[in-house]
C-alpha cells in the first residue's frame, strides 16, 4: 500500500517557509554547479568548435602549441603538393600555411590580453570550418589590412571597420568582422601572410592546415606525414588538435565546479536533514496514524524521502532557472595553454540543466535518508500516545 | 554572562540540529576564505614586481625576443644603474601538466638584481662556477622530491623540442617574498645560448638609480627603439606583472558572484534552522517573560544564539581552511604562488559569519519580542 | 494598608470589529498575607483578571494599584521589570523549560537581579528546601513527576520573593495525593512565610484552603 503523492504535498504546503528556504538552499548550489559548468562547456565548446574532423593540422615535431611550432615555405610547399590533399573548387588544393604570433593589447576594460593573430591566406576561409566575413569586405592582397573576429570588435580599441589599429610597429586598417561558427577564431586577428611575415618572425609559417581527400585515411595520412624525414611535422586531426588546447582549462574549471558546489552542497544537504528532522517530528501523530491503519513502516520512509526529493526536485528547478539568463553571457580568459586570449560565451545545455536537477534530488536523497528512516522507526504505541 | 548556561542549553536541545547547522556554516566559510584568497593571492602577485625594476619588452608582446644588442646601450640609459636579462624556457618535467616557470638568465647580473633569490653562499658559488647547474626554489623541490646536486631532464616546449636537457640543481632558494614563488626553476643563458641558435633575450631588466625615473627611462627607451626591428615596450616590473595577472580575465567578479550565492545559500539555512528551534520554544518564551525577562532580553537572547552558532560555524570553517592549505602547501599547481588564507581574509570571514548569524537570528528575534505573553500561554493551557 | 487594589477594571478583548467584553468595572481589594481563591465557570475571565493583576496583559479600563505603583498605566517594558521584583506566577502546566535543569529553572527570575553566582546558589536552595526538593536539583523536568514539576514551578516562584504569588489553576493537571501536597505546601507559603497569594481554581477543595473565596461569573465579582 503506498501512501498517496498527494499527502507529501500538501505537507509541503502547510510549510512554505521551511520548505521553500530549503529549496532555495538548493537552488542557489545548483545554480552555482550549472554556472561554473557552463563556463566550462562555453570554453571548451568555443575551441572544440575551432577544428573540424575533416582537417589536419602541421605543426613542427615536438610542438605542443601553435605559437612555438615553425613550419619552412618549402615544407608548406612540400604538404600542398601531397596527393592526400583535397583539391578546391579552382582545382587548387585546399591547404593553408598560417602565420601564428600573440600581439599585446589593451582592452577597453582593464588590462592587457594577448590576441592572436593568424596571418592567411585566402585558402584559409575554404579550408578552415564556418568561416564568414558579416561585415565589410576581405582583405586585399599587398595590404596592411587585417580582419576582426566577431568577439574582439568592441572589446579592444579601434574595432571598427576603417579604423586602424598599431601594432608591430605599423598601422593595420580594419576591413572586416568575420564570424566562425563561435569558434575561438572569433578571438582573432586575421591579417595576410606576406604582410604578416615580415613584421613578426620573417620567412616562416607556424601552422600548415589542409582539407583531407578521404577524412578515413586519416591514420595513413598521419603515418606519412611524421615518418617523412625531409618534413619534421606533427600531424593532428584539426579537431583533436583545439579539442586538446581546451584541456587544461576546461579541467580546472570542472574541478573547480564540483569542489565548490561540493562543499555548498554539504551545507544545503545539513539544513535538507534539519528540515525533514522538523516534519518527520512534527508529525509523529499522524504517521502513527498511518501506522495504524496498516501501512507498512517502508512506505512511510520512502514516502518522506520522496518528499524531501520534491524538496530538492523544486531546488533543482528553481536553480536551472536562475541560471538561464547566464546562458549566452561572454568572457574571456586567457587559455594558459596556447597563452592567448579566448572569448567565449556561457552554455546552459538542456543536458546541463538535468544534472542540476539530478544534483539536486542527490542532495535530497542524502539530506532525507536518516529522518526518513526515524519515520519508518517510529513505534508505533509512542507516537500513538503523543496523539 | 549568567544567561550562558540559557543559551548554551537552548543550543543542545537538539544537538544534531545545531551541530548540522554550525557544520553547513563551517562548509561555507570554508568555501568563503578559500575563494577570497584567491583574489588576494593574485592581487597579491601584482605586488611582487617592485617599483625599482623595470622591464623591456618587445612592444608587440612577450612572446617575441629581444636582440641581445640592446644589452649595451640599455646599460647608458641615464637612471639605469644595471641591466640584466631572462628567457623563458618552457620547461617540462616528465609530465607537461606539472606547469612550473623555467627562466635563462644571465646569472651575474641577474641574482644581484633579484634578492628575494635567497640562497645560501656555498651553494650560490656551486651554481655560478657549472654552466649546467640550477637554482631551484625550495616549494619545486618538494614537489617533484628533488635533492640538492641531483642531475635532472627537462624537455623544452619552445627549443629543440623532444630533446633532454640535463640539469644539476646546484642550490636551492627560499624567496624573501612568498608572492615572488618558491616553485622556480632558473639556470644559466649561456647553457641556452650554447645548445640552440635560436636563443635570445626574452626580456631585459633594469634596476633603477632613481625610482621617481621610472616615466622618462621607459620613454628614453622606447623612443629609441621605436623605428627599429625590435620596438620595445618598457614599464615598470609592477605593471608587467599586473599585465600576466589582468590575463585571467574577471575573475574577481566571478569569485564574488560564487561567494555571494555561497552567503545567501547558508543564510538560509541558518536562517531556517532558527525559525524552526523558535517555533518550537513560544511557550517557553512566554514563561521567560511572565518571570520578568523583558522583551529586549528575550531578542537579545535569541540573536545571541544564532551568533553562537554562526561564530563558531565561521570559526571551524576558517581555522580548517587555514590548517588545510597551510599544511598541504597549495599554491594551485604553480599559478596561485604563496597562496595562503591571510589573517585579514580570516577576519572578513568571521565578520561574514557575525552579520550571517545577525540576519538569520533577525526574525526570530524579533518574534520573541513581539511575543504577547497571555495569548500565547492561552494557547497551549 | 491594602496590598492590591483594583478599580473600576474591565478588560475587552477586540477580535476584527467586534468588541468581546470579559468583564466590567470590577473592584477588589487584598491584604496582604491573605491568601485568597478566585473561582467561576471557565469561560468567565478569571485567568484573565489573575494575569491583570500579573501584569501579563493590560486592562482596558481601570487601575490596578500594587503597593504605591498604578501597574495598569506601564509600559510593557517597566511592566517586565515590574513582574520580576513582585510576582510569582504558578502555572497550571508548570511550564518549566525543558532543557535546564530543577535548579536551573528555579534560577531563571535571579538571573534578572543583580545577586552574585553564590547568592543566588543560596536563594535558589532555601527556596528548594521550602519545597522539599533539595535532592532533586540537577534533573530535568522529565526526570520528575507531576508533583515534583509543580514543586520545582513553586519553588521559582518564590525565589525571588516577590510580593504577591499568583498561581493559575496550580492542582489542574495532578492526581489527588500530589494535589493534597501542593495545596498544603501553598498553605505553608501563607501561613508560615506570609506570602500574599492569589489562586484561580475550579477545585472548591482547593479553594477552601484559603481564606476567603470570590467568584468571577458573567463579568461580576462577588465574594
Amino acid at each position: 500500500m503506498k501512501i498517496p503523492v498527494i499527502y507529501n504535498l500538501r505537507s509541503l504546503r502547510q510549510r512554505p517557509v521551511s520548505t521553500l528556504t530549503t529549496a532555495v538552499g538548493m537552488g542557489l548550489v545548483v545554480l552555482v554547479f550549472i554556472a561554473m559548468m557552463a563556463l566550462s562547456r562555453g570554453f571548451r565548446a568555443a575551441l572544440v568548435d575551432t577544428g573540424s574532423t575533416e582537417n589536419v593540422i602541421v605543426l613542427r615535431k615536438g610542438s605542443d602549441s601553435e605559437l612555438t611550432s615553425g613550419i619552412g615555405r618549402n615544407t608548406a610547399q612540400t604538404i600542398a603538393a601531397m596527393p592526400f590533399v583535397a583539391d578546391g573548387a579552382d582545382g587548387r588544393p585546399m591547404v593553408s600555411p598560417e602565420v601564428y604570433v600573440l600581439i599585446s593589447l589593451e582592452r577597453l576594460t582593464e588590462g592587457e590580453a594577448l590576441v592572436v593573430g593568424r596571418g592567411i591566406n585566402p585558402e584559409a576561409f575554404d579550408v578552415r570550418k564556418n568561416l564568414e566575413i558579416v561585415e565589410g569586405r576581405m582583405i586585399n592582397p599587398g595590404s596592411p589590412e587585417i580582419l576582426i573576429g566577431k568577439s574582439i570588435v568592441g572589446r579592444f580599441e579601434n574595432t571598427g571597420i576603417g579604423d586602424k589599429i598599431n601594432f608591430a610597429s605599423r598601422d593595420w586598417t580594419v576591413v572586416g568582422h568575420f564570424a566562425a561558427g563561435g569558434s575561438s577564431f572569433e578571438s582573432e586577428i586575421w591579417g595576410e601572410n606576406e604582410q604578416f611575415m615580415p613584421a613578426f618572425r620573417g620567412e616562416v609559417f607556424q601552422t600548415v592546415t589542409f582539407r583531407m581527400d578521404d577524412p578515413s585515411a586519416f591514420e595513413s595520412i598521419k603515418e606519412s606525414l611524421e615518418s617523412d624525414p625531409r618534413l619534421q611535422v606533427d600531424a593532428l586531426r584539426e579537431y583533436d588538435f583545439y579539442a586538446g588546447q581546451s584541456v587544461m582549462l576546461s579541467q580546472i574549471l570542472n574541478f573547480a565546479a564540483v569542489f565548490i558546489a561540493g562543499i555548498m552542497a554539504i551545507g544545503a544537504i545539513f539544513g535538507a536533514i534539519n528540515t525533514m528532522y522538523a516534519a518527520v517530528g512534527a508529525r509523529a501523530p499522524e504517521i502513527a496514524v498511518l501506522l495504524t491503519l496498516g501501512f507498512r513502516p517502508l512506505s512511510v520512509m520512502s514516502s518522506f524521502l520522496l518528499e524531501a526529493t520534491m524538496i530538492a526536485v523544486l531546488g533543482g528547478l528553481l536553480g536551472g532557472l536562475f541560471s538561464l539568463p547566464i546562458n549566452g553571457i561572454v568572457t574571456s580568459t586567457t587559455n594558459w595553454q596556447s597563452f592567448s586570449e579566448v572569448a567565449f560565451a556561457f552554455r546552459v545545455t538542456p543536458d546541463l540543466l538535468l544534472r542540476g536537477v539530478i544534483f539536486a534530488v542527490v542532495m535530497g536523497l542524502i539530506g532525507g535518508f536518516f529522518p526518513a528512516r526515524r519515520a519508518a522507526k517510529q513505534p508505533v504505541v509512542q507516537a500513538v500516545r503523543q496523539v | 554572562m549568567k544567561y550562558l548556561k540559557l543559551i548554551r542549553a537552548n543550543l543542545f536541545r537538539s544537538k544534531r540540529r545545531t551541530i548540522l547547522t554550525v557544520a553547513s556554516v563551517a562548509a561555507a566559510l570554508f568555501l568563503f576564505v578559500t575563494l577570497r584568497s584567491v583574489l588576494t593571492t593574485l592581487d597579491d602577485a601584482k605586488e611582487v614586481g617592485s617599483e625599482t625594476r623595470m622591464v623591456t619588452r618587445s612592444s608587440i608582446s612577450i612572446v617575441f625576443p629581444l636582440p641581445e644588442a640592446y644589452y649595451q646601450w640599455l646599460q647608458t640609459v641615464p637612471g639605469v644603474s644595471s641591466v640584466t636579462w631572462s628567457s623563458w624556457f618552457g620547461g617540462v618535467y616528465r609530465d607537461p601538466k606539472d606547469f612550473f616557470a623555467t627562466l635563462a638568465v644571465d646569472a651575474e647580473t641577474y641574482l644581484p638584481m633579484y634578492p628575494e633569490i635567497d640562497t645560501p653562499v656555498e651553494q650560490r658559488e656551486a651554481f655560478m662556477a657549472e654552466r649546467t647547474a640550477a637554482i631551484v626554489g625550495s616549494g619545486l623541490m618538494e614537489r617533484f622530491g628533488w635533492s640538492l646536486n641531483q642531475t635532472i631532464n627537462l624537455r623544452s616546449t619552445i627549443y629543440s623540442p623532444g630533446e633532454e636537457w640535463p640539469f644539476t640543481i646546484r642550490a636551492v632558494y627560499e624567496p624573501t617574498n612568498p608572492s615572488f614563488g618558491d616553485e622556480n626553476f632558473f639556470f644559466h643563458y649561456e647553457y641556452l645560448y650554447e645548445k640552440s641558435q635560436f636563443a635570445q633575450p626574452g626580456w631585459y631588466i633594469m634596476l633603477l638609480s632613481d625610482p621617481t625615473a621610472a616615466a622618462s627611462v621607459a620613454e628614453t627607451i622606447d623612443e629609441h627603439y621605436k623605428n627599429s626591428r625590435a620596438a620595445t615596450r618598457t614599464e615598470t616590473e609592477r605593471a608587467f606583472q599586473t599585465g600576466f595577472v589582468t590575463m585571467y580575465g574577471n575573475v574577481g567578479f566571478l569569485l564574488n558572484a560564487i561567494g555571494m550565492a555561497v552567503f545567501f545559500a547558508i543564510l538560509f539555512v541558518a536562517a531556517n534552522t532558527m525559525m524552526m528551534s523558535a517555533r518550537e520554544r513560544v511557550n517557553e518564551q512566554a514563561v521567560l517573560k511572565t518571570l520578568g525577562f523583558s522583551d529586549g532580553l528575550l531578542f537579545a537572547l535569541v540573536m545571541t544564539e544564532a551568533a553562537v552558532i554562526t561564530i563558531v560555524g565561521g570559526l571551524l570553517g576558517v581555522g580548517s581552511a587555514k590548517l588545510l592549505f597551510g599544511l598541504t602547501g597549495f599554491q594551485g599547481a604553480g599559478f596561485l604562488p604563496g597562496f595562503e588564507i591571510k589573517w585579514s581574509t580570516s577576519i572578513v570571514g568571521l565578520a561574514i559569519a557575525v552579520l550571517l548569524g545577525v540576519i538569520s537570528g533577525f526574525v526570530p528575534a524579533w518574534q520573541a519580542l513581539r511575543l504577547p505573553i497571555s495569548q500565547t500561554l492561552r494557547r497551549v493551557a | 494598608m491594602a496590598l492590591l487594589e483594583v478599580r473600576n477594571l474591565s478588560k475587552v478583548y477586540f477580535r476584527d470589529s467586534q468588541q468581546i467584553p470579559v468583564f466590567e468595572d470590577i473592584d477588589l481589594s487584598i491584604e496582604s498575607g491573605e491568601f485568597l481563591a478566585l473561582m467561576g465557570p471557565s469561560g468567565s475571565g478569571k485567568t484573565t483578571l489573575l494575569n491583570l493583576i500579573a501584569g501579563l496583559d493590560t486592562p482596558t479600563t481601570g487601575e490596578i494599584v500594587v503597593g504605591d505603583e498604578n501597574i495598569a498605566a506601564m509600559s510593557r517594558r517597566q511592566l517586565a521589570a515590574w513582574r520580576s521584583r513582585h510576582v510569582g506566577f504558578i502555572f497550571q502546566l508548570y511550564n518549566l523549560l525543558p532543557v535546564l535543569t530543577a535548579y536551573q529553572n528555579v534560577e531563571l527570575p535571579l538571573l534578572l537581579t543583580s545577586l552574585s553566582k553564590r547568592e543566588r546558589r543560596d536563594h535558589v536552595m532555601t527556596a528548594m528546601g521550602v519545597v522539599g526538593l533539595t535532592d532533586r536539583t540537577d534533573h530535568f523536568p522529565r526526570q520528575l513527576s507531576g508533583g515534583q514539576e509543580q514543586r520545582v514551578g513553586i519553588a521559582r516562584a518564590i525565589v525571588s520573593d516577590p510580593t504577591l504569588i499568583l498561581a493559575d489553576e496550580p492542582t489542574g493537571d495532578l492526581d489527588a495525593k500530589s494535589a493534597e501536597e501542593i495545596l498544603t505546601l501553598l498553605q505553608r507559603l501563607n501561613e508560615e512565610y506570609q506570602k500574599t497569594i492569589v489562586m484561580v481554581t475550579h477545585d472548591q477543595r482547593a479553594a477552601d484552603r484559603g481564606h476567603a473565596v470570590m467568584h468571577l461569573d458573567k463579568g461580576v465579582l462577588t465574594r
